[in-house]
């Protein structure tokens, strides 16, 4: 559906969305509570994708789980679609925040987990950041104020893959160490492969880690998982004008698990 | 006017409880009545405009009303992306509570002077921008901002400022305030340059020349028809403002002349801080003197453009 997707709107940011599929596959098929019918329902589990460019990957679940046609799908990039490069707050039926500029999604999720303590809330925010994007300093201003506010309706799922536009993480502007990082700006951190549905489904289960702390899950994936043609390679991060021999190429590609 | 705005933060907080004040490390007694009485309505924040003005549109988008108050330079240029996108794209109901607009920090230097705060902000869709005159004008207009959609910002003056603006003319948002006739020019003005404009035209009238003073608080969305009309019923227009001159109300009223195309073309010229960083500390009326943002100088320009009217 991705790659159908890709093949509609000719362009798309491939790998950023192959690396978070099980990540959304876990929260949409099981922790996530919702409506697809009532998209505003007070009670639901709020989920941003703070990463917008990895968008494909959601707008294919939102659509499997009925908050849009499918044939939305086929407009992505369209002048008469709702689906954009960047997913839209007010456009698109379950889109929370819209994205595209990193570094927003993280404060607006504390934003929310914020008002459901402060109003007592049940309903949880789920936050998928990218590793890139943590480089961006509004990410750790939030990290400090979700702290400070013991914000434990709020998960943080780090899509760690390792790599970002020019080239390795390591070698644009490593992060390591990540996970004590995350800790000691007063996240209850916990690491998982990003692709075993298993551990995700379980691990995500368990929040929050800590009844005073948020909570971060650190995601090791790998970027463009899923095709051989995209995995690991940097020229798949965000490809546009992709030809019909380039879309026939993923799909010959496609894993087979 | 600080004072002021906040004592109404604390108002509006009484009656109504979607509001919540958010400070960015502000004074250890902002706001104590408050953050005593109504605890859950007041959050003090670290120094992170970023965060809090994202975290507040989150808010707003769970149907509160933050007020959110620091200076305000930190409040425009710091977050101007947090502003753009999670305030104007979103259009939440954030307001945000400028201390020190124009040149109120004078002592402090550039990095504290807000002189480009109503450009930049002019650019945002669904941003309202409100410069009250004076405290009593800003309380006017601050009770009227729980009912806006979209995004408020507020300019706050130096505070004690002389009380110029009237109760008994209306006030309200998006409505230019015709505060003085006259026949030979037109002053637009905004802000705490209103007293700036109406000693102008007391000086103008007793050398026989009659100014008309359009006060617009409302920077936007701008009250475009009332700047027109007025225009109209003059040759001379001069707009004044503790402002750069790029972007601020004197472009945005020379927008409106040049698009009217009026005949005989309007002599005009605005008044307000040169392209530049301003260059010396003193004091607000020091700098505002040393730009010419004085009556003397809106005086003398008028003149001037009458003889080339003439």
């Amino acid at each position: 559906m991705i790659v159908r997707t890709i093949e509609a709107g000719k362009r798309g940011h491939v790998g950023a969305a192959f690396s978070i599929v099980e990540i959304l596959r876990v929260l949409y098929d099981d922790i996530l509570k919702f409506d697809a019918a009532n998209p505003r329902w007070p009670e639901r589990d709020r989920c941003i994708l703070s990463k917008g460019h990895g968008c494909i990957a959601l707008y294919v679940l939102l659509a499997e789980k009925g908050f849009f046609p499918e044939s939305e799908l086929w407009k992505f990039c369209a002048s008469n679609g709702i689906l954009g490069g960047h997913p839209e707050y007010g456009k698109v039926p379950g889109v929370e925040a819209s994205t595209g500029s990193l570094g927003h999604g993280l404060s607006f999720g504390v934003g929310f987990a914020l008002h459901a303590k402060l109003e007592q809330d049940n309903h949880r925010v789920f936050v998928i950041v990218g590793d890139g994007e943590c480089s961006e300093g509004s990410i750790w201003e939030a990290a400090l104020c979700a702290a400070k506010h013991q914000l434990s309706q709020l998960t943080v799922l780090v899509d760690y893959n390792k790599q970002q536009t020019y080239g390795t993480i390591a070698e644009v502007q490593g992060l390591e160490p990540l996970t004590e990082k995350w800790a000691s700006f007063g996240f209850a951190v916990r690491e998982v492969n990003g692709h075993d549905v298993d551990e995700l489904r379980n691990t995500l289960r368990e929040v929050p880690f800590d009844s005073n702390k948020p909570s971060v899950i650190i995601c090791h994936t790998v970027k463009g998982k899923g095709t051989s043609l995209t995995k690991g390679n940097l020229a798949w991060h965000h490809k546009a004008k992709v030809s019909e021999t380039e879309v026939a190429s993923l799909f010959a590609s496609l894993d087979a698990e | 006017m600080r004072k002021t705005s906040l004592d109404m933060v604390y108002e509006l907080a009484k009656r109504d409880p979607r509001v919540v004040f958010i400070g960015s490390d502000l004074g250890p007694d902002t706001l104590k009545q408050l953050k005593a009485e109504f605890p859950r309505q007041f959050l003090m924040e670290g120094v992170s405009e970023a965060n809090i003005v994202t975290m507040a549109a989150g808010l707003a988008m769970e149907g509160k009303i933050p007020y959110i108050n620091t200076i305000a330079t930190f409040l425009t240029r710091r977050c101007f992306e947090q502003i753009v996108l999670d305030l104007g794209l979103h259009n939440t109901k954030v307001r945000l509570i400028a201390s020190g607009g124009g040149v109120v920090y004078a002592p402090l230097g550039p990095t504290h002077l807000a002189i480009d705060d109503i450009a930049i902000l002019r650019a945002v869709p669904n941003m309202t921008i409100l410069a009250p005159a004076d405290a009593d004008e800003m309380r006017r207009l601050m009770l009227q901002t729980l009912e806006v959609n979209g995004p408020v910002y507020v300019r706050l003056g130096k505070g004690g400022d002389p009380i110029v603006s009237r109760a008994d003319l209306p006030c309200e948002i998006g409505k230019a305030i015709l505060m003085r006739e006259g026949k030979g020019a037109l002053i637009v003005t905004t802000g705490i340059c209103l007293q700036v404009a109406l000693a102008a035209a007391d000086e103008l009238e007793k050398q026989g020349i009659s100014a008309r003073v359009l006060h617009v608080h409302t920077l936007k969305p701008l009250d475009s028809a009332a700047i027109y009309e007025n225009a109209a019923r003059v040759p001379i227009v001069v707009t004044i403002e503790e402002h750069t001159i790029v972007g601020g109300l004197g472009s945005a009223v020379a927008e409106i002349i040049a698009e009217a195309s009026f005949n005989p073309p309007k002599r005009f010229r605005r008044i307000g801080i040169p392209d530049v960083f301003p260059d010396q500390y003193g004091s607000q009326a020091s700098l505002m003197a040393r730009y010419d943002i004085t009556a003397e100088h809106l005086a003398g320009v008028i003149k001037e453009l009458r003889s080339k009217t003439a």
